[in-house]
């Protein structure tokens, strides 16, 4: 079992962020709460709405970032997006407008044209996240949105998350990079090995020390031995 | 070296079962089934060997240059070469070519397909059983036909690998081979008498004739060695050794030069592409339906694991003439329709199965079922109606049966409408392995829940 008893309480409105050790079950959580994943106990409220009661009209306010899914990379990105505004039920011209202008946010425009497949790691990345937002939900659910991108092209997308939340938007991301997390989110959670460490807003977790050094606190298993011993060049 | 990528086949392999339950079913079964298939293939050869001693060795040479032959031409027709070894893997590791040649020859003996070889191999040495002293020998020229087929194949598949890389030329390649095929066998029926049935008596000349001709050839030659030295045919037996290890020689060096080369290289570039617009999303309606359907109908077009389900489909009156025995006008042909309408059909069951995790986009996105299902189905109905069509039509001029048109036509559409519904509900509920997104279209995927 990946998660068990994992209870988080997301204020709408707010910009969440989702920290753990490698395997601690950040994408299984995450899958289950944005209804990609049944799980097997327990429940996902959304607004007040149970999601696993009746999934559908719920996902239709939730854009979702998966990670580790293939996408349909056969598409072009100007494509990829566009099948994802008409899937959501949106009207061409709608559609047409707002892939034009997530591909200009995201530095994507040049590579409208070309095939998903032939993307790289960071392209792929942001098409994906392209995708989630193309339909303007009320929550959107990021799993490692910043991995393998650009700093130039992340500094781009955090600014368009931190004006989302501005306006009442509510994001959950799940990241590595703690001093990102810090500085981004106003709520972070600590999970490992399928349990709740730490929750809260940013000031409570970290304490007054910083994420990082708190979460490495928590999760455990620094080693301050003398490391590989034969790894030396001379 | 040798040993270490020997033990690491074997590693994968049972690594393999530790991954799924079924997956150690579908070996133990493909296990089960290949052992019988062995049983009967050595015993046959054997209970010739002391029934007819004079017929068992050429019936060994035709096996045996048929065992080759397939063990190179199939893995490039239908690529299913197992890539658990991929040399690429290894070119961090500077290991020279030579050495890791040797290693995954030997390597590719580690399974179902490998044993089943070495057992038939030299357990057809058994033909020689009604004069004992000649079964070393046999068995000698058993393990130079392992050599030759597994050598072979590994040069063959290395050596025209960036060619066949590309759609078009393997789908020229198995079109051309399957052509080759139904001339052989209709030249083979029109040989041996007619209608594709013949008398089994009649099958002694012709493996005679077939195993002296394939006894020169490099797939055929290792078999005959001991032929050779039953006859006490001297210089046959060492122009045979030789075109043997010639042979051996041309495949060890061809296969270390391309393991050399793909040591150096990086992982080839898929087929890159790009598109103007937005191709079919402007032209089906701006519905999820519509948009499934444009989706679908891109990828018919682009990903090459659809054409290869497709280009069986023309194939399927070929093979009905030829069983036919070559008669364009025989009523049998008015079955062509409706078999293509099924096998179309059917063509769409792993649909999903294809999107692989893409799929999750659809579940996170609350598609209704009902705009993918009939999404899929559209471009299907677009191109098979007037392809069902017109084969009921081809096949009622050429047999000559207008009247029996609206039976077939009727019995066509109806079947084609069957094969898609019962598809669009199977794909959902059974998902079989197919070849990932950008692995060729026939490789073979690990059987897999």
């Amino acid at each position: 079992m990946a998660v068990h008893g994992i209870s988080l309480d997301v204020p709408r409105g707010s910009f969440y962020g989702l920290v753990g050790p490698n395997g601690a079950g950040k994408t299984t959580s995450l899958s289950m709460a944005t209804g990609l994943l049944r799980p097997d106990s327990g429940t996902v409220h959304v607004g007040g709405r149970d999601l696993w009661a009746d999934p559908d009209p719920i996902k239709r306010s939730i854009g979702v970032l998966p990670d580790g899914v293939r996408l349909f990379d056969r598409l072009t990105g100007a494509q990829l997006i566009t099948y994802t505004g008409l899937l959501r039920g949106m009207d061409r011209a709608t559609v047409a407008d707002r892939t034009g202008d997530l591909l200009d946010a995201l530095d994507l425009a040049d590579d409208a044209d070309r095939l998903v497949v032939d993307y790289s790691a960071g392209m792929t990345k942001k098409i994906a996240l392209a995708s989630a937002l193309v339909h303007a939900p009320q929550m959107l659910v990021l799993d490692e949105p910043f991995e393998a991108v650009d700093p130039v092209s992340a500094a781009n997308i955090r600014e368009i998350l931190v004006s989302y939340v501005g306006s009442g938007g509510t994001v959950i991301v799940s990241s590595h990079v703690m001093d990102l997390v810090q500085r981004m989110c106003d709520h972070v959670a600590v999970i490992a090995g399928g349990h709740v460490l730490a929750a809260g807003t940013v000031d409570e977790v970290r304490a007054g020390r910083s994420l990082e050094d708190r979460f490495v606190e928590l999760v455990g298993g620094r080693r301050t031995t003398e490391g590989l011993s034969w790894l030396r060049t001379s | 070296m040798v040993a270490h990528l020997l033990r690491l086949r074997f590693a994968l392999l049972v690594n393999g079962f530790r991954r799924s339950v079924w997956q150690t079913i579908g070996f133990a079964v493909g296990a089960v089934y290949v052992l019988f298939v062995v049983v009967l293939a050595v015993g046959g050869v054997a209970a010739l060997g002391l029934g007819s001693p004079d017929l068992a060795p050429d019936a060994v040479v035709t096996g045996g240059a048929v065992l080759v032959l397939g063990w190179w031409v199939l893995p490039l027709l239908f690529f299913g070469q197992d890539a658990t070894l991929d040399p690429q893997h290894f070119s961090l590791f500077g290991i020279p070519a030579r050495r890791l040649t040797a290693g995954l020859a030997l390597a590719a003996l580690v399974g179902i397909g490998g044993v089943a070889l070495v057992l038939v191999s030299l357990g057809w040495s058994l033909a020689w059983l009604a004069s004992p002293a000649l079964v070393p020998v046999a068995l000698v020229g058993g393990v130079a036909g392992v050599a030759v087929a597994v050598l072979g194949s590994r040069a063959l598949t290395s050596t025209l690998a960036p060619f066949l890389e590309a759609r078009r030329a393997r789908e020229v390649t198995s079109i051309a081979v399957l052509v080759l095929g139904v001339l052989g066998w209709l030249a083979f029926v029109g040989t041996t008498g007619s209608g594709g049935s013949f008398d089994s008596r009649d099958l002694g000349p012709v493996i005679e004739r077939v195993a002296t001709v394939a006894a020169w050839t490099p797939v055929g030659a290792p078999w005959a060695l001991a032929g050779d030295v039953s006859d006490g045919a001297w210089a046959a037996l060492l122009a045979r050794v030789a075109i043997v290890a010639a042979t051996v020689a041309a495949a060890w060096w061809a296969w270390t030069r391309a393991l050399a080369r793909a040591m150096v290289t990086t992982s080839r570039p898929t087929a890159s592409g790009s598109q103007q617009g937005l191709g079919w999303f402007a032209r089906f309606p701006a519905t999820p339906t519509g948009a499934v359907a444009a989706r679908t109908a891109t990828y018919w077009l682009r990903d090459p694991r659809y054409a290869g389900s497709l280009a069986v489909v023309p194939f399927m009156p070929v093979v009905l003439v030829v069983v036919a025995g070559g008669d364009l006008s025989s009523p049998l042909l008015l079955v062509a329709a409706p078999l293509v309408a099924m096998l179309f059909g059917f063509s769409l069951s792993n649909d999903v199965a294809y999107d692989h995790t893409a799929f999750a986009l659809h579940v996170s996105t609350a598609v209704r079922g009902v705009s993918d299902r009939l999404g899929r189905v559209v471009p299907a109905l677009a191109v098979s109606i007037p392809l069902v069509v017109a084969f009921a039509l081809a096949s009622a001029g050429l047999t000559g049966r207008w009247d029996l048109l609206p039976p077939v036509l009727g019995l066509s559409l109806g079947t084609l409408g069957v094969s898609l519904g019962v598809s669009a509900v199977v794909s959902v509920l059974y998902l079989y392995p197919v070849p990932k997104p950008g692995r060729a279209p026939s490789s073979n995927p690990p059987a897999r829940p």
